[in-house]
């Protein structure tokens, strides 16, 4: 199989990574390649630790065990000041937009831009107007985030993610609750970023149609284990059962719907004690 | 039976240290982001308006009715004496000493304390605050050192506030409806009541109380589990802790400032 990932290439690295909540493991010794200048998709079912896995990259939360290096730095050995100035380079859109809800649409995306720059209002007027152009999202600068539906609300928060023009950035599920519409821009959008300001992207998403029209390589995770990896193609003709069951979206197969329960019948027949 | 008796206390002491531990850690972060605030009146100016500006009404009339109270209760007390001439010095010593410092403290506590607790919990809860850390802003700084310098501004101006109005209530009774001269009641004040002794104790009082209650409420939010159970347990833990530790502290105070003259 052509391992078009080569570790000298790539922006971020993550090694022998290990990440337990409790007493449940959700990472088991995986690593991961994400090169520069591309889009890499990670796909896996729900609660598999997608989120867990962009917040141990962006910091948020310490392995137990591995390294992950951006830009050949350990983030989780930066001191905190260093950490912070990575940060401003890295963009990230949450799966819950996490809009700060005491501002209006406009303010949030000119936010990161008055923390972080001097630039006069002027500028930062038509830099934010810019980003929520390209959001399709202009004409709702003076909505509150209240004031907006799921969809738009993960649209305003990318407009965010990019206002500082980052080197990276990773999307929590981008598409979810889009329209076919939104979704289809959205698609292009992240696509054209990426072409046009070389930035690396990773992306986490369920969306096999979209992920596999725009990803360069794809990392299909579950239960703490890497099961496929590849080229959108190689995925696609992938003869693991894993990712043919995530693929096609088989409710049968090594991936079970269930989180882990003790049979079914024996529960619904057992004395039930309340608590 | 024992052993697990002892279990849980010693499980519950272990819990309360770590927990003191995470408060003293989070208020060191917390006043040395203060620093950062200074360049940036505005966000301060904006904390003391809902911290500060917003309480006002409610200072004002428990102020008075307190006041007013104290006019009366003064009054039959000291009327037995003869002295209703001095109804003023009590009244302002009252108000300055104690009840000034302790109930607008209380009353902070009820209205901003746990509207501060309710915010920063439900900012945590919808990943604001997480939100803001992977744009390289610190929440500490920018979100929690204003609020808690607003806090601890505020307070001493709402309790100066709250004894003014007091005062006034406790004339209004006095010597508008008990027939007190009024121009004793002023002047025995102006003889009787020091700035030193007086005032600046109370002032102290109540720096103290803004502090230890914006600490408390901010930390609780930010502490809180971040679901909405988790911030209504966290609102009444502010509203309890704060009065426990206003109470507390008051009589500290009190003990140490007014002792010995
Ligand atoms: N704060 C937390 N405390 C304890 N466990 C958590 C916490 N957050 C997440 N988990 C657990 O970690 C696992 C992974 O969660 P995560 O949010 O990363 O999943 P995900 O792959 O992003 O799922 P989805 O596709 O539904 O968003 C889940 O099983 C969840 O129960
Ligand atoms: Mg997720």
């Amino acid at each position: 199989m052509d391992k078009s990932v080569s570790p000298q290439n790539s922006l971020v690295s993550v090694r022998h990574l290990t990440f337990t909540r409790g007493d449940t493991k959700i990472f088991d010794d995986i690593s991961m390649e994400f090169e520069r200048g591309k889009i890499t998709a990670i796909m896996g079912p729900s609660g598999t630790g997608k989120t867990t896995l962009l917040k141990l990259i962006g910091g948020q939360l310490f392995p137990n065990q591995g390294i992950i290096n951006i830009d050949n730095k350990n983030v989780h050995q930066l001191r905190r000041a260093d950490l912070y100035s990575l940060r401003k380079r890295m963009g990230m859109l949450f799966q819950s937009g996490a809009l700060l809800t005491d501002m209006n649409v406009y303010d949030n995306v000119a936010f990161p831009l008055r923390e972080h720059t001097h630039l006069p209002e002027s500028m930062i007027r038509t830099l934010v107007l810019m980003k929520l152009q390209a959001v399709g999202l202009r004409g709702a600068r003076n909505l509150m985030p209240n004031e907006l539906s799921g969809g738009m609300a993960r649209r305003v928060a990318l407009a965010r993610a990019i206002a500082l023009d980052p080197m990276m950035i990773m999307y929590d599920e981008p598409f979810t609750g889009q329209d076919p519409i939104s979704k289809g821009a959205l698609v292009h959008l992240i696509k054209s970023l990426n072409n046009t300001l070389g930035l690396t992207s990773i992306m986490v998403s369920h969306d096999v149609q979209e992920t596999t029209a725009i990803a360069d390589y794809i990392y299909v995770i579950s239960g703490g284990k890497i099961v496929g990896q590849g080229t959108p193609q190689e995925i696609k003709q992938s003869t693991s059962e894993w990712v043919q069951q995530f693929m096609t979206g088989a409710a049968d197969g090594p991936v079970h719907f269930h989180y882990p329960a003790k049979d079914y019948v024996d529960d619904l027949l057992s004395s039930g004690k309340r608590y | 039976m024992m052993i697990e008796f002892l279990q849980t206390l010693g499980k519950n002491t272990r819990a309360s240290f770590t927990k003191l531990g995470r408060a003293t850690f989070f208020l060191i972060q917390t006043v040395s982001g203060t620093a950062s605030v200074l360049p940036r009146p505005r966000l301060l100016l904006k904390q003391m308006y809902s911290v500060g500006v917003l309480s006002f009404l409610i200072i004002t009339i428990s102020g008075l009715f307190v006041g007013m109270v104290l006019g009366l209760q003064g009054y039959y007390t000291l009327s037995d004496f003869g002295a209703e001439e001095t109804l003023g010095v009590m009244v302002a010593a009252s108000l300055v000493r104690e009840l000034g410092p302790v109930v607008s403290a209380l009353l902070f506590a009820g209205r901003a304390g746990s509207a501060l607790t309710a915010e920063i919990g439900l900012m945590k809860a919808t990943e604001q605050l997480s939100g803001m850390e992977m744009m390289a802003v610190d929440p500490i700084k920018r979100i929690i050192s204003p609020r808690f310098l607003a806090g601890l501004l505020s307070m001493p101006l709402l309790a100066a506030l709250f004894s003014a109005v007091g005062i006034i209530g406790g004339q209004l009774v006095g010597s508008g409806l008990l027939g007190v001269d009024e121009g004793a009641y002023w002047s025995q004040m102006q003889a009787n009541i020091d700035f030193q002794d007086d005032i600046i104790n109370g002032v102290l009082k109540s720096l103290v109380f803004g502090f230890v209650t914006s600490w408390i409420a901010l930390f609780e939010g930010y502490d809180s589990v971040p679901t909405s159970e988790g911030v209504s347990r966290a609102t009444t833990r502010t509203v309890v802790n704060s009065a426990f530790s206003i109470l507390g502290l008051d009589f500290i105070l009190t003990a140490l400032m007014f002792g010995d003259d």
